[in-house]
Formats: C-alpha cells, sequence, structure tokens
C-alpha cells in the first residue's frame, strides 16, 4: 500500500506526545491520515496500556492531538466517539447485537456485516450463541459504526482463522483508503508487515523501532 | 390500660430458654452454646445500658442531649453501611458517603415525621425523636449497605462491557445506568416486602410493642402506618443516594472507570 499523505494543515491526524502511567511510557507517536501503524510487541510490553492511554481510559500524564486539537479541549466521551478502541476481548452488554447499535448507524452496519461475511440474522440471535470469532468481527463493525476518525485496534484477529482474517484486513484498507487511520496491535510479524504502513514495536513498556 | 410490668422472675423464665437451647446444643453437638449464651448475655446488657441512658435522656429532655444520641446512632449506621460491601472505596470515602446518605435521610424524614405527623411538644421530644430515628436507620443501614454492595460487584463483574461503552463513547452515567438502576433496586427490594408483608406475614415490631403496650390496635396500625412511609421514604433516599455518590467516587474529570480506588476485601 502506498504510503498516505499527511493533512493539506501538517498537522498528523494523531499525535501522541510522551503518554506516560505507572503501567508504561513515555510513549510518543504520530500517525497521519490513511494510515496504519502496526505495533508489534510480546505479551505484557505495554502495548494495550498504550492503547488505553491514547483513548484516555485510565489515569496518565502526557497530550495527544486530533487534527491539532488537543484531548483536553474535548470531553472524554467525545474524544473516544473520535478515537475509538476496541479491546482484545471485546465485552458486549446487551442480550443482542442489534441492541449495541444505534438505530442511525444501522444502514452502514448492514453494509460493514456483509463486508466481513456476518449474515445479517446474527443481529437479533442471543450474543452469546456467536462464536468467539463471529463476535470478534462483531465488534468490529461496532467500532466502524462509530464513524471514528482513527480506530485503535487490539488484536482484532486473535481469534479468526485465515478467510476471516483476510476479510478483516481488506476491510481496515478500503476504510484506511476512505480516510481512517488505524493503530493496529498484533502479536504476529506477518500480519503486521502485511496491514502497517509502518512497523513499531513496544517493547520494556517503550515504543522502539522494530 | 395500663402496661403490665415485668419483674426479674418473668425474664428470668423465659431465660430458661436460652438455657435450654444451650443444653440441646451441647446435646445435639451443634456448638452454638458458647455463641448462644455469649449473644444472650450481650443482648441482655446492651439493652440494659441503652435502656439506663434512654431514661436519663427522657428525664433530662434536652437538646443538646438528644442531638448527640442522635449523632452516636447516626455515625454507628454510617459505619455499618461503610464496611459492609465487600468491595469498597479505598480510604475515607466509603465512610463519607455512609455517613452522608445516612445522615440526610434519616434526619429529613424523622423531622418531617416530628414536625408534620407526630409533633411532640417540644418537637424534639426525645422519646420520640430517639425510637423514630432508631428505626428509620435501621432500614437506611439496610437499604444503602444492600445497594452500595450490589452497585461495587456489580463494577468489578461488569468492568468489561462498561469499558467497552465508554471506549465507544458512552459518558459514564450511561455506561453505568443499568448497574444503577438494579442496584438502586436492590436496595428497595427490602421495603417493598417489608410493606406487602406487613400485618398478613409479620405483626411489625413497633406495632407489636404498642399492642403489648397497651395502645388500642388501629391507633397502634396508624403508627405503623406512617412508620413504613417514612422507611420507604428513607430507604429510597439512602439507596439513590448511596448509588449516585458511589458513581461518583469511581470515576473522575475524564470520566474513566477507576477502579483502582476500590479496595477488595
Amino acid at each position: 500500500m502506498p504510503r498516505a499523505e499527511p493533512l493539506s494543515s501538517g498537522e498528523p491526524r494523531l499525535r501522541v506526545d510522551a503518554l506516560v502511567s505507572p503501567h508504561g511510557g513515555p510513549f510518543s507517536v504520530t500517525v497521519d491520515a490513511h494510515e496504519c501503524v502496526a505495533i508489534v510487541g510480546r505479551s505484557g510490553s505495554g502495548k494495550s496500556v498504550l492503547l488505553r492511554l491514547i483513548a484516555d481510559l485510565d489515569p496518565h500524564d502526557g497530550e495527544v492531538w486530533l487534527e491539532g486539537g488537543a484531548r483536553s479541549s474535548w470531553p472524554a466521551p467525545e474524544w473516544r466517539r473520535r478515537v475509538v478502541y476496541q479491546a482484545a476481548e471485546p465485552a458486549w452488554w446487551a442480550s443482542t447485537a442489534r441492541a449495541h447499535f444505534a438505530p442511525a448507524s444501522l444502514a452502514l452496519v448492514d453494509a460493514l456485516l456483509s463486508n466481513l461475511g456476518l449474515d445479517n440474522a446474527l443481529m437479533d440471535s442471543d450474543i452469546t450463541r456467536l462464536s468467539t470469532g463471529e463476535r470478534q468481527r462483531m465488534a468490529l463493525v461496532r467500532s466502524l459504526a462509530c464513524e471514528p476518525r482513527v480506530l485503535l485496534l487490539d488484536e482484532p484477529t486473535a481469534a479468526l482463522d485465515q478467510a476471516s482474517t483476510l476479510a478483516v484486513e481488506a476491510l481496515l484498507a478500503a476504510r484506511l483508503a476512505a480516510g481512517l487511520s488505524v493503530v493496529f496491535v498484533t502479536h504476529s510479524r506477518e500480519q503486521a508487515e502485511r496491514i502497517g504502513h509502518r512497523l513499531l514495536e513496544v517493547r520494556d513498556h517503550q515504543i522502539h523501532a522494530p | 390500660m395500663t402496661p403490665i410490668h415485668l419483674g426479674a422472675v418473668d425474664l428470668a423464665v423465659a431465660a430458661l430458654l436460652v438455657l435450654l437451647s444451650a443444653g440441646a446444643s451441647m446435646a445435639l453437638q451443634l456448638r452454638v452454646h458458647r455463641q448462644l449464651l455469649w449473644a444472650a448475655s450481650r443482648m441482655v446488657v446492651q439493652l440494659l445500658l441503652v435502656g439506663l441512658v434512654l431514661r436519663l435522656v427522657f428525664r433530662a429532655g434536652s437538646p443538646i442531649a438528644t442531638v448527640g444520641i442522635v449523632l452516636l446512632m447516626i455515625g454507628a449506621a454510617a459505619r455499618e453501611v461503610a464496611v459492609r460491601p465487600s468491595e469498597r472505596l479505598k480510604g475515607w470515602a466509603n465512610l463519607r458517603i455512609g455517613a452522608m446518605v445516612v445522615g440526610a435521610s434519616s434526619v429529613a424524614t424523622v423531622a418531617l415525621a416530628l414536625l408534620t405527623a407526630i409533633r411532640p411538644s417540644p418537637w424534639f421530644d426525645p422519646r420520640y425523636a430517639i425510637p423514630l430515628m432508631g428505626i428509620v436507620l435501621g432500614s437506611v443501614l439496610n437499604s444503602a449497605s444492600l445497594s452500595l454492595d450490589s452497585f461495587f460487584g456489580g463494577l468489578v463483574a461488569g468492568r468489561a462491557s462498561i469499558e467497552a461503552r465508554l471506549a465507544l463513547g458512552a459518558p459514564i452515567h450511561v455506561a453505568c445506568a443499568e448497574l444503577i438502576r438494579n442496584s438502586i433496586r436492590r436496595g428497595l427490594i427490602p421495603l417493598i416486602n417489608q410493606m406487602s408483608a406487613a400485618g398478613i406475614i409479620t405483626l411489625p415490631g413497633i406495632m407489636t410493642g404498642q399492642l403489648l403496650a397497651g395502645m388500642d390496635p388501629l391507633e397502634a396500625v396508624k403508627y405503623q402506618i406512617l412508620l413504613l412511609f417514612l422507611l420507604t421514604g428513607a430507604g429510597a433516599m439512602a439507596a439513590s443516594g448511596s448509588v449516585y455518590l458511589a458513581v461518583k467516587s469511581i470515576t473522575d474529570e475524564r470520566q474513566r472507570l477507576r477502579l483502582d480506588r476500590l479496595a477488595v476485601k
């Protein structure tokens, strides 16, 4: 995939500046529009910590800018609607998948479901009866349905077979082309090289070049 | 009609029942005789002390003594609310929630009863204020501690789904809405049970006491109804107040879920 151009303003889509918490950091990284930054690292190295800090889910120091606007200038929920974090084990709070979506997003959801090879009937079945892989793809649909500017994905294909993994990567590539920015955490360097425009490694709770 | 006075002999006869139970425990190897006897003696001493104190306070009729006793009772109830949940806030936060909720809900309802329905003179007459406070506190304690226990327990169990909602941009109150509702409801169930069972399944304690003390049954019933209304109001205030204060304590200015503020017992 060609390397993306930065925004005309010169500001990157996302600029992470010295985020530090007792669990890791300082982390600094920039992500441009259309760009996917892949992050690899051993389990426990601090990859999830980094994503949670960017999404402002844990207390920490440091600042993040989205298209030049400081995170602290947004109410936290609005920030998290633009910069969506998807946990490695996505949780569900209602009994059907459909109940997790805003009614206004359902047209988009339909399109996303078919992109990922998910049957629309799954929307109304009991969420606990979906397979782990179906739930993981459904979680990606749920995240994309918020139409974020930046998507922070933590091992989004861990429970998927080869075909589904490739479908997820193809969908992400299409969203990237449409302007999304992605930070993609994976344990697989192969996958990181496939999907990432840039590859970084988290080691000892810090970001390094791989 | 005057109440029938109890003498030492009357109590001693009833105490035989406790000794009998202890004997049965020994014979059946239930191994509760020691606890049974200890609890019985403790109860006798506690109640005699309370009786003595109340006699003094009733006689003095001083507002300061009454307020002092009421504050002690509130403090004890607040402490119970604070220590009951198995997951609770670190430091003094639980006690602060307990004190605010217990104090506000009990004082508000008891003052309402004293100023509108019962109207003793003076209105702070300890003979009315202290027993009313006692019964309201019992109920408030129950509602607040059930609600808090359910809320903190639910936070720990539901952490992943609450954070999933936060991560998708839900404000903390929306992310916790279901849990907030369930926790408040949990605190209200004993009140509903108490009202629906009153008179049919149980004769409430106050009413029983007044009947034994010689009051006309209908008069006793009216008191009981008033009390159950008070208990319901106080319990509802305590349940919702404690949960909303707890929500404030487990989040911060960036609407994160701060489970690091919880200590597990």
